[in-house]
């Protein structure tokens, strides 16, 4: 018997190599206080969107001339804006955009994106050539500048701004997974379900996909918050949620016309946006380190 | 080099075919008759022929795919449907003003994040490790136009130090052109800073571990010329070539900075084209962005080639 063996950790390492991969990156990722922050403020904000009627008292699109551009107060803790509407209600209401938008559009950018990547690296030959040569022109289009003419072409709504920066983010998508696929697919294990007569669609779904899902995932949070961050964009432009319903790009727009007498107007809508965009990036973070194979 | 030139040089093409599909494309998103709704407000049957004729609207979409690249290689990108003016010409305008913005915003991000970036890996696990770490977080997490307007506020309202709005070129008065150009720089510059400061806080620590900086430490080099002349210039190729390609970054950026600056470049040019519905601005500033981006992704892997002469073949 080794030294190894007998110190008092040997039960903790075994105890580690009989963890599935999944309970262990969850576990690493609770060590990491920057991502657990992240995940509280997320966790926190999809509770805002979700009751928001039963949180703020103030109706987000409800207008009032006697409250125009009223400082905060107890009454409203983040002040009105130029229609008299409670500030903190629409920040509040607004989450649900932004939620929404962040997750919608890199669903659809999975949908797109994995599918693809995963036709490209397995197959290889003129298909992956083919849907290569599509990626590399939109990568070459900068993502908002294509998001923004999407946008246009299609008519402004926070439906069609979803769409336009889901279709802008799929490019990257196709990337890391054939990437991925490419890496996984000359495996041990890869090579043994072929000789074992499986057919490639179930090779890839069932061998390859679960191995790429954890650089998926990382890539995924970090796009909710590039995601986040290009529907307020959009609706800053006019281009996304459109008025009177509450988006904090919307509330930015039509704070910077009164940043000398109302500049709560800006402060709040943008912090939310920062607040949100960071919680995800500290939880992309934290997966990348909580997953990485090199820190096992 | 050569070999790898030509090769290069023949991947763009099918590439170049697919961004002019891309962009042909999105005519065809339009909803309804492209022709009506370029006609805007117009509702006179013969001016609505008219523009069918004119954009070849009226032919089949290969055809009309074939006039609209004929245009494109002949510098010919149609008309402003506003302005009346050609859209190359506008392009040619607006272009300067926003790659004096976007070379100024260049010059901030590498003045922040290179030194955060090797102060990080040199001191790692200090405070001053946290701190550009924490910079770095705050940069990529920041929505550039909330820092804008943040900064106008400041600046502009509080302090009166700086306009709040406005463009006023390098060659009419530097003094009143860097006042006006300060804060979009700053605006745009910042989350590039945050990137770069990653990129070379990661490629600083790996070099910094390698045999021949150990080498340099073993033979009683002080620390000083180790980071500098050793470890540096090996760490610093990958990332010069990185802050070219964040060109992408910056026109992206430069849409909503030129929008709360006031700047009248080319993002504003997008921007406004969007909103007249001037679809064949919005396709040539997409054409022109997506073109100038491959092309120095082509010059930044060529540079990368000729600073490393272990990839010279």
């Amino acid at each position: 018997m080794t030294d190894a063996a007998l110190s008092p950790l040997a039960p903790l390492a075994v105890a580690e190599t009989l963890e599935s991969p999944a309970r262990r990156a969850l576990r690493r990722l609770i060590r990491r206080k920057g991502a657990v922050l992240g995940l509280a403020v997320i966790a926190l904000f999809i509770l805002l969107a979700v009751f928001a009627p039963l949180i703020v008292p103030y109706d987000p699109v409800a207008t009032s001339w006697s409250l125009v551009r009223k400082a905060p107060s107890l009454q409203h803790w983040f002040g009105t804006d130029e229609l008299g509407r409670d500030v903190l209600a629409r920040v509040v209401f607004g989450a649900r955009a932004s939620l929404l938008a962040g997750v919608i559009s890199v669903g659809i950018a999975l949908a797109i994106g994995v599918p693809l990547g995963l036709v490209a690296g397995y197959r290889g030959g003129f298909i992956d050539a083919l849907i290569s040569r599509i990626t590399d022109a939109m990568l070459a289009c900068p993502f908002l500048i294509l998001a923004i003419a999407l946008a246009a072409f299609l008519g402004p709504s926070l439906s069609n701004a979803m769409i336009a920066i889901g279709v802008s983010a799929t490019p990257i998508f196709i990337r890391l997974t054939r990437g991925q696929v490419m890496g996984v697919k000359v495996e041990d294990y890869v090579e043994a379900a072929r000789a074992m007569g499986n057919p490639r669609w179930r090779i890839a779904l069932v061998h390859i996909l679960p191995n790429i899902l954890p650089a998926l995932l990382v890539q995924a949070t970090l796009s909710i918050a590039a995601a986040i961050i290009a529907e307020a964009a959009l609706s800053f432009l006019g281009l996304g949620q459109q008025p009177p319903s509450p988006s904090w790009g919307s509330m930015l727009n039509a704070a910077q016309r009164f940043l000398t007498s109302a500049p709560w107007m800006a402060i709040w809508p943008g912090f939310a946006i920062f607040l949100v965009v960071l919680s995800f990036n500290l939880v992309g973070d934290g997966l990348r380190d909580a997953l990485d194979p090199k820190a096992r | 080099m050569l070999n790898f030139l030509a090769k290069r040089l023949v991947q763009l093409v099918p590439t170049l075919f697919f961004v002019s599909l891309l962009i042909f494309s999105l005519q065809h998103l339009l909803p309804g008759d492209p022709a009506l709704v370029m006609a805007g407000e117009e509702r006179d049957p013969a001016v609505i022929e008219q523009i069918r004729q004119q954009y070849h609207l009226d032919q089949p979409i290969p055809v009309q795919y074939a006039y609209w690249v004929k245009g494109v290689l002949t510098g010919d990108l149609g008309e402003s449907l506003r302005n009346k003016m050609p859209v190359s010409s506008l392009i040619a305008q607006k272009l300067p003003v926003t790659m004096q913005i976007a070379g100024m915003a260049i010059v901030v991000a590498f003045l922040i994040g290179i030194p955060a970036g090797i102060i990080s890996a040199v001191k790692t696990g200090t405070a001053w490790d946290y701190g550009a770490n924490l910079f770095a977080l705050w940069g990529i997490s920041t929505p550039n136009f909330w820092l804008g307007i943040m900064l106008i506020f400041l600046f502009s309202v509080e302090l009166g130090w700086l306009p709040a709005s406005g463009y006023v070129p390098l060659s009419e008065n530097w003094r009143a052109s860097l006042a006006a150009s300060v804060m979009p720089a700053f605006v745009l510059g910042n989350a590039i800073a945050a990137i770069l400061m990653r990129h070379t806080r990661s490629a600083m620590l790996q070099v910094l571990e390698s045999d021949y900086v150990r080498t340099a430490r073993a033979k009683g080099l002080s620390e000083r010329t180790v980071i500098l002349k050793h470890a540096m210039r090996n760490a610093l190729t990958p990332i010069i070539t990185l802050g070219a390609l964040e060109l992408g970054t910056l026109l992206s950026g430069a849409v909503l900075t030129e929008q709360i600056f006031s700047i009248p470049g080319f993002g504003k040019l997008i921007v406004d084209a969007v909103f007249n519905r001037d679809y064949a601005v919005v396709q040539g500033v997409v054409l022109t962005t997506a073109t100038i981006y491959i092309t120095l992704n082509l010059i930044a892997d060529i540079a990368y080639i000729l600073v490393n002469p272990r990839l010279r073949g």
